[in-house]
């Protein structure tokens, strides 16, 4: 991979070729692997290899950007000359600002910065054999149980960095396993996904396991009818459906008036239960201490007990915000080190997403216990906005939905059509699990917990 | 390009692969965006690469570097054996190919413009003046535009003797006004949401959508949205606008006739498909005057899923998908096709880069027109209630493709033939054959347009690719509509 000295050594070429007022170099990649399986047989495996060096000048408040893969002598001068080419044509930006220096929301050695690694030379290490190993012990279970295994084992490392002509210099690394099963029965499925930058947290025969137990159990679903349930939705489940509501926790996205926190800072908006916090540095996070524009992430409190505290900031937004008719109602405007690389059209947004600890988190087994009529939901999927202001939320149960009734599972049933409100969601949360590190398929990896939620809406009902 | 693919598969072959393709990949794309009177972004990339795809013990393998010097791609090549041989461990049978003649040929997407000659000033200038017209009316909080150039050139050879040039060129163009006012935040967008229409053409596309002239009437919509009043709730026939079908039939057609899906290879993450093997010309997909194909030739249009020939080498076809209502044909691929007992692949293979692995993808999945003259106001007039919805703004399929709901910008309830009124937040949901059955009215060939899907994904990792879908507005009778927004 590219290291921080050869970045830092084209990031000088760039700077010599450039005649800009300000360059901002990138760069970013590595190597990935994926082995993908189905029907009990690895049938797609791939790996790569790939750099990206991607260039930002400025000509006083005109910027652009253009970005190559090619890193000889020629390409690189391509691309000077296109982002320059670009910049120059544009309409002068009043809001743009002189690019960051190296102390902007702090060095990166400040507090706020991950302070364990996350790059594992064991993880960097795996190889086609290991990964073709790992899938192995998970089509033995699903012998074992005679079911049929699908899913994915991928491994990488990469590389995000950044230089710019005010000093700014940041670096990051990182690596990733991901370990996805589906396990299929002739009428069910079940399902378990898993990732860290530490293969050693990844267990696959105990995915396999858990993906199986739950195919086994929702076997011949029952059809229940559509209406308000109470819902037991499992960590993944909850993820994937309150990502749904983190662009809306934007300044840019307030001044557009394009979020649902719109007029509605400072309010309880949801339960007094639910804190929600972005922290990049939190133990179970994972992604590069600094944004789009090389200042360091803070470690912002989004939602205290249910009230929104405030929302995150790009440079030049929380610039726009101070000087705009919401200021006095967004609570504190900062930088806050969450802006996407410029020029963008979104401004920011919290991708390190942790939900705090309830005052008394329940296993997942008691909150069934507790539940006299109920569902229980393994995942979620095709998640889609219907409403934005109420957050008005559509989307399916998938892989493993369960009838709970009288304090115990009994059983599957088909899967749900939901329409529900995230603002009511979360309004109506009776209880919740200790956070884990969850992944799904609709939105990015989070802290969070299960979640038991009365009233929750399901209006139809599938064939399967 | 040339040289490195005979290095690829010089390689690939002393290292023991029973068979290699390799594809060089020279992509190049321009996006500008505006919102409310400034640039959003300026972008302009390009991204280099190759990639082998063997099989070795009967297994597949890939590799793909962005290094194209000799060591590196040799090197490519000998990972993809290497990593052929890992799949070898985990596999119930070997990988049969179906036979395929290697084609020697050159292909480019016909344009009339390269986007790529056109200024950034130019551009930019259009999208600001679209943006000002939006703005101009009362009521509009944000507007954005957008405007999206790329060019594909690629290199296919393979081991058994292909040798494909091909070019391809898009465009894609759009813009939204949205309008906040009390709880409630409208939009609509044009032509089309997800970034307005795409298609395989050059320039030419943005001097025919007249969209400067489009943009007061959109703006004045998404402002008259907060007036009108909510989409009733009930059974109802529903009329959909060209765009909403389009992908009506890219969720509850196009994913669900992918052969590697029904297959199971798509299991853990886009989903599995109801139809079943033993549904190939036995189902009653739709009512008699649905007919679907799959058409990637150029004959059938500009589509974003027009090509000359696939990333396996396979001539672009026009497959028959349902037939006057009987499901009639897949999308395969050459490991796909004895599955259902063809001879030879579909040619529906494509890969989003050179770092991705071709897979099965829609191309064109277009519903024909109807054969009797039918404009959309002689359909309304023919309509005695129901509601018309135009341009999407929520899509879900379950994970097999039976239970969708879709939601749309606008809606217009019909009486006795006529629009009487506007209604907002409009949605429609069924069971997807069901839905086909019930169809009864398609407007003909001069309402027809060929839309671009640029953002469907499937695989994993992840691969964004465009699909075409033609459609005709048409009607359905006797539809779930407004269950959404049931008991909120």
């Amino acid at each position: 991979m590219l290291t921080q000295e050869q970045a830092g050594a084209i990031f000088d070429r760039i700077r010599k070729i450039s005649s800009a007022d300000e360059v901002e170099v990138l760069f970013s990649g590595g190597k990935f692997a994926l082995t993908r399986f189905a029907n009990n047989t690895i049938h797609q495996n791939v790996a790569e290899e790939n750099h990206v060096v991607s260039v930002r000048t400025a000509f006083g408040q005109k910027t652009a950007r253009a970005t190559t893969n090619k890193f000889d002598d020629e390409s690189l001068h391509l691309v000077v000359k296109n982002s320059e080419a670009l910049a120059r044509v544009q309409h002068p930006d009043p809001d743009l600002l002189t690019m960051p220096d190296d102390r902007c929301g702090g060095g990166a050695d400040e507090a706020s910065a991950p302070k364990q690694t996350r790059f594992f030379e064991q993880t960097a290490a795996i190889t086609p054999e290991l990964r073709a190993a790992g899938v192995k012990k998970i089509v033995a279970v699903a012998d074992r149980h005679k079911l049929t295994a699908a899913g994915v084992f991928s491994s990488g490392e990469y590389f995000e960095g950044m230089f710019n002509s005010s000093g700014l210099t940041r670096w990051h690394t990182q690596t990733s396993a991901e370990i996805s099963v589906t396990m299929l029965a002739a009428d069910s499925s079940g399902w378990q996904k898993a990732n860290s930058p530490d293969i050693a947290n990844l267990g696959p025969e105990r995915l396999a396991e858990t993906a199986a137990q739950k195919a086994v159990d929702s076997a011949y679903p029952k059809e229940v009818p559509a209406g308000k349930y109470t819902v037991i939705l499992e960590p993944a489940a909850v993820l994937d459906i309150v990502g749904f509501m983190f662009w809306d926790y934007s300044g840019m996205a307030i001044l557009d008036q394009r979020s649902f926190l719109t007029g509605r800072i400072g309010i309880r908006l949801f339960g007094e239960n639910i804190t929600i916090m972005d922290d990049v540095a939190h133990p179970l996070q994972s992604g590069s201490p600094f944004d789009g524009e090389g200042v360091v992430r803070k470690r912002i409190g989004l939602v205290e007990s249910g009230v929104v505290k405030r929302v995150v900031y790009a440079r030049a937004t929380a610039e726009r915000m101070k000087c705009s008719e919401h200021k006095d109602s967004v609570g504190p405007i900062e930088a806050t080190g969450h802006g996407f690389a410029l020029p963008n059209e979104m401004g920011e947004m919290p991708m390190n997403i942790v939900f705090a600890p309830s005052d008394e988190p329940q296993t997942l087994e008691r909150m069934i216990a507790s539940t006299e009529r109920g569902i229980l939901v393994t995942r979620l999927w095709y998640i889609r906005e219907v409403e934005p202001f109420e957050k008005m939320l559509t989307g399916m149960t998938r892989d493993g939905t369960f009838l709970v009734e009288n304090g115990r599972v009994q059983g599957g049933v088909r899967n749900f059509r939901f329409n529900e409100s995230l603002i009511r969601m979360l309004s109506n949360v009776e209880a919740m699990s200790a956070p884990v590190r969850s992944c799904g398929e609709e939105s990015f990896d989070m802290v969070v917990p299960a979640m038991k939620v009365k009233d929750f809406s399901f209006t139809e009902v599938t064939k399967f | 390009m040339k040289h490195v693919s005979k290095w690829a598969l010089d390689a690939a072959a002393l290292r023991g692969a029973s068979y290699a393709d390799v594809r060089v990949i020279v992509q190049r794309s321009r996006a500008l965006t505006t919102k409310n009177g400034k640039v959003g972004s300026a972008s302009d990339a390009e991204s280099v690469g190759m990639n082998v795809r063997v099989i070795a013990d009967g297994a597949w393998g890939f590799a793909a570097s962005a290094e194209l010097g000799r060591g590196a791609v040799e090197a490519t090549a000998a990972r993809a054996v290497e990593i052929a041989r890992a799949s070898a461990r985990v596999k119930q049978g070997d990988v049969r190919l179906a036979p395929q003649q290697p084609v020697v040929a050159e292909w480019s997407t016909p344009y009339k413009v390269d986007p790529f000659t056109t200024s950034v000033e130019q551009n930019i200038e259009l999208l600001l003046k679209i943006d000002a017209e939006l703005r101009s009316v009362a009521g509009v909080t944000l507007a954005e535009t957008n405007l999206n150039f790329s060019r594909e050139e690629q290199r296919f050879a393979s081991s058994e003797g292909a040798d494909i040039h091909q070019t391809k060129l898009s465009t894609g163009v759009g813009y939204a006004a949205y309008a906040f006012a009390g709880s409630e935040i409208q939009k609509r967008s044009y032509p089309n949401s997800f970034g307005g229409q795409w298609q395989n053409k050059g320039y030419e596309l943005i001097e025919e959508l007249k969209l400067v002239e489009s943009a007061r009437r959109i703006a004045e919509e998404a402002v008259a949205l907060h007036e009108a009043d909510q989409c009733p709730e009930g059974t109802f026939d529903i009329i959909l606008d060209s765009s909403q079908l389009g992908l009506q039939i890219h969720e509850s057609v196009g994913h669900p006739i992918e052969l590697d899906r029904v297959l199971g290879m798509e299991a853990n993450f886009a989903g599995t498909s109801f139809l079943t093997l033993d549904k190939l010309r036995t189902l009653r997909y739709g009512s008699g005057l649905v007919n679907v194909v799959a058409d990637a030739r150029q004959e059938h249009g500009p589509g974003l899923g027009t090509f000359g020939y696939d990333d396996e080498g396979v001539q672009a076809q026009c497959i028959p998908i349902i037939t006057n209502g009987l499901f009639t044909g897949y999308l395969s691929s050459r490991d796909t096709a004895h599955t259902i007992g063809e001879s030879r692949s579909g040619g529906t293979v494509r890969a989003e880069g050179w770092n991705r692995l071709p897979m099965i993808r829609m191309t064109n999945v277009s519903l024909l027109p109807g054969q009797r003259p039918l404009s959309l106001e002689q359909l309304i007039a023919s309509t005695d209630h129901g509601i018309l919805m135009q341009t999407n703004r929520s899509w879900s399929i379950d994970d097999k493709r039976y239970n969708f709901q879709f939601g749309c910008e606008i809606g217009w309830e019909i009486k006795g033939g006529k629009r009487v009124r506007m209604v907002k937040n409009p949605s429609y949901s069924g069971i997807t054959t069901e839905f086909w059955n019930a169809l009864d009215a398609i407007c003909s060939r001069d309402e027809w347009t060929l839309w671009g899907t640029p953002n469907c994904g499937k695989g994993q990792p992840q691969q964004v690719m465009g699909t075409g879908h033609g459609a005709a507005p048409a009607r359905f009778r006797g539809i779930k509509v407004g269950s959404a927004f049931k008991g909120n």
